[in-house]
């Protein structure tokens, strides 16, 4: 039995600095070699024990990301990385799991409630023996969770209460083992391996993530999630999702990402790729919280990361929900190619950036299949010294007749010395289609601080209520546990900003 | 008890509070009458601590307690209210959670229990029925979309709920009709009690024919020029300003 826990003996969680999830998990590592060259990317694939047919989709994608340059019209500027000077693969060494939950770190599992994972089910995530394949008790509805740590994924909840309606939820190392029909199917059909430098690179070196089938017509009982993170140091972490919703299935999935706070900057280059059928609908939301730099802007994590959804079949849906507070470099644009008729593609949005922060997200609604509609809903919040764009791409294909697209973009700006901006694209080529959109910029207002001051509310606590209001809308979409927890991470965020 | 002496402040550099010496004890109401201009907000603001505003001299005790050295939150937390002269609009936030939280966070620093949400929307049903308001008022922003009326009403449903020792009204009349100044004014006069006080700032005299004051003081070029008994907003209303002051 694979675990996390065990190894987590001399966790401390440093509670200065604002980040609260900054420790380091001192834990026996297997790596491979530093650097970066065919020998790795064939060692990673042999590690993995993968088929001839990876390893070959692998090296091509190895060679394509060798031609291929940085991209630079992002707006984020830091320095070259140096793609050699880190490590491909750090895996756990495997040992047996705890016996019992008072065998595992109190500060981890207060760890995992923090981070935003409901986890009545610690115990499983914390890999303690023979816990996990009974629903929580609680009467709230139990969340299945892989755990993914640093290069592996190293635990799976659930896996026998979902597999008896047919639902396969693994890692993608498993399905590569034991779904290989699928994996092949799927993987890279809906970003290709060149699609980007950064998705390319995935490609040639992803080392874990989550697989996702939902058969037709099953309705998942569960939320399903991943829990992201980072440990080991001078490691790029480089996980690829795959999510796939059969006819007229239906599943609400959940990420969450945290890092240990180092003075140096780590690479995070994910791929996620998401399939729904006719009548399918996804529901994807991500709590981004991986260690954001400190206050002077050292250290932290670049997260340059690929997320697209297709809706292939008629009538199906995609729906990214994110909140972006962690990093210190975001590049992300979680997208949605509206290929089926009547598809729905949506995108809502919070990103916060403090201090020396720079996030530059948005998304892309591809519009090709008649009567898709989309809706974006993007918040901004920029503080410190921050920069924080939008950017996104609404593009209507001439078939997309009845195509609406509604697009909403609001920053609020805390302090003068952040930035927002708003660079959205689009490009209409259907008479018929109906395309809106509405961008704001706001101030926190002195009069809002000092009525909530007024009413007993200290500085702080009257941000973190204003900044809540302001993302509201988006914060509904979440799942209603995450969305208590993503409020709580709002304000932790913007910590230090007014004043 | 509320003690004022010499207070004088300013904004940008001009002085708006040229010396203010008041007294307002325990228990009483009293009225500040005065022109536009006169210094009438900046008193209200300085007395709850909104930033921007230099005390350049005087001081202002409260129980005993120096309150120019506290925080906002720390005069709301030690029973000071101040009803909004123009309430301010928090958009997406809920007025239920705004009061709860206000609340709350009030009770956690003067080291009482949380009030749970039940207990709270308990609570508020209570006020909202003693005020004839309706539950409505709970689920909307707070006062996004709010009437002027509805914005005052809101301020009343405030002070209610935080149950305040001291409450200063900044015009809170300003914009009502008579049946919401009715409202207000049976708000305030609920409170009424040896345990609360009031300073009721006004420019009409029309609101303390509701609430009936213990005192009446005028505010004149930031200063108080002359005080009596509530007959004086009588003889201010019929005299006027410059001729009431000059008496």
């Amino acid at each position: 039995m694979p675990a996390v826990a065990e190894t987590i003996e001399t966790v401390q969680s440093v509670q200065e600095g604002g980040y609260k999830w900054g420790f380091e998990t001192e834990i026996e590592m297997e790596f491979a070699p530093k650097g970066l060259n065919e020998d790795i990317v064939r060692f990673i694939s042999k590690k993995k024990n993968e088929p001839q047919w990876l390893l070959d989709w692998r090296l091509k994608a190895f060679a394509l990301w060798q031609k291929m340059e940085e991209p630079d019209w992002a707006g984020v500027s830091y320095p070259k990385i140096d793609y050699q000077d880190a490590y491909y693969y750090a895996a756990p060494v495997k040992k047996a799991g705890p016996k019992s939950l008072d065998e595992v770190d109190p500060e981890l599992l207060k760890t995992y409630a923090k981070l935003g994972i409901p986890l009545k089910e610690q115990a499983i995530l914390a890999g303690v023996e023979g816990a996990g394949e009974s629903p929580a008790d609680s009467g709230r509805m139990p969340v299945a969770v892989d755990a993914v740590f640093d290069s592996v994924s190293v635990a799976t909840t659930f896996r026998g209460e979902l597999a008896k309606h047919g639902i396969i939820f693994c890692s993608i190392s498993e399905a590569v083992q034991e779904h290989p029909e699928l994996v092949r199917e799927y993987l890279g059909s809906v970003v290709p391996q060149g699609d980007n430098y950064f998705a390319c690179l995935n490609s040639a070196v992803f080392t874990d993530g989550s697989f996702v089938y939902i058969p037709k017509g099953v309705r998942c009982p569960m939320e399903l999630s991943t829990y992201f993170r980072i440990n080991a140091k001078s490691t790029g972490q480089f996980e690829r999702t795959l999510i796939i919703a059969d006819a007229g299935s239906h599943v609400s999935y959940l990420e969450g990402c945290t890092a240990p706070q180092r003075d140096e900057n780590q690479l995070h280059a994910a791929v996620v790729e998401l399939v729904a059928m006719d009548d399918a609908t996804i529901k994807y939301s991500t709590v981004q919280n991986w260690y954001p730099g400190d206050a002077e802007g050292k250290g932290g994590i670049y997260n340059f990361v690929t997320k697209r959804g297709a809706c292939r079949g008629a009538r199906s849906k995609i729906s990214w929900t994110q909140v972006e507070t962690g990093s210190a470099v975001t590049w992300k644009y979680p997208s949605c190619i509206l290929l089926g008729d009547d598809s729905v593609g949506e995108f809502y949005s919070v990103a916060v950036t403090n201090n020396f922060q720079q996030a530059d997200t948005g998304t892309k609604m591809f519009h090709i299949g008649r009567n898709t509609k989309s809706t974006i809903v993007s918040k901004g919040i920029s503080a410190g010294r921050s920069q924080n764009t939008y950017r996104g791409l609404v593009k209507i294909s001439p078939k997309a007749q009845g195509a609406r697209n509604f697009t909403q973009c609001d920053s609020l700006l805390i302090g003068d010395q952040c930035g927002a901006h708003t660079v959205p694209y689009i490009e209409n080529r259907c008479v018929t289609a109906k395309v809106e959109h509405e961008a704001t910029t706001s101030r926190i207002a002195e009069d809002q601080l000092f009525y909530c001051r007024a009413r007993g509310l200290n500085e702080e606590e009257a941000v973190g209520l204003i900044v809540n209001g302001f993302c509201r809308e988006v914060l509904k979409e979440l799942p209603m546990e995450f969305a208590v927890e993503a409020q709580k991470l709002l304000a932790i965020s913007l910590e230090g900003s007014v004043g | 008890m509320l003690r004022i002496e010499g207070l004088t402040a300013e904004i940008e550099g001009k002085q708006i509070l040229k010396g203010i010496d008041l007294e307002v004890p325990k228990g009483e109401i009293h009225a500040i009458m005065g022109p536009n201009g006169s210094g009438k907000s900046t008193l209200s603001y300085v007395l709850s601590g909104r930033e921007g505003y230099d005390i350049t001299g005087g001081s202002v005790t409260w129980n005993g307690q120096d309150l120019l050295a506290m925080e906002p939150e720390e005069r709301a937390a030690a029973g000071l209210f101040l009803a909004f002269q123009y309430p301010v609009e928090l958009p997406g936030v809920g007025n239920a959670n705004f009061l709860r939280t206000a609340l709350n966070a009030q009770r956690r620093a003067r080291g009482e229990k949380e009030v749970d949400a039940m207990a709270f929307l308990k609570l508020a049903r209570e006020k909202l029925k003693q005020l004839q308001m309706s539950d409505e008022m709970l689920k909307r922003n707070v006062n996004v979309g709010f009437s002027g009326g509805e914005k005052k009403r809101n301020e009343v449903l405030q002070m209610a709920l935080m149950n305040p020792s001291m409450a200063i009204l900044d015009e809170t009349d300003s914009g009502l009709d008579i049946d919401a100044l009715r409202i207000v004014s049976e708000g305030v006069n609920a409170l009424r009690g040896p345990d609360f006080s009031a300073l009721v700032i006004t420019h009409y005299q029309r609101l303390l024919n509701y609430i009936v004051p213990d005192r009446v003081h005028v505010l004149m070029g930031g200063r108080i020029v002359r005080s009596g008994g509530k007959e004086l907003a009588e003889e201010l209303e019929a005299q006027g300003y410059g001729q009431a002051s000059a008496a």
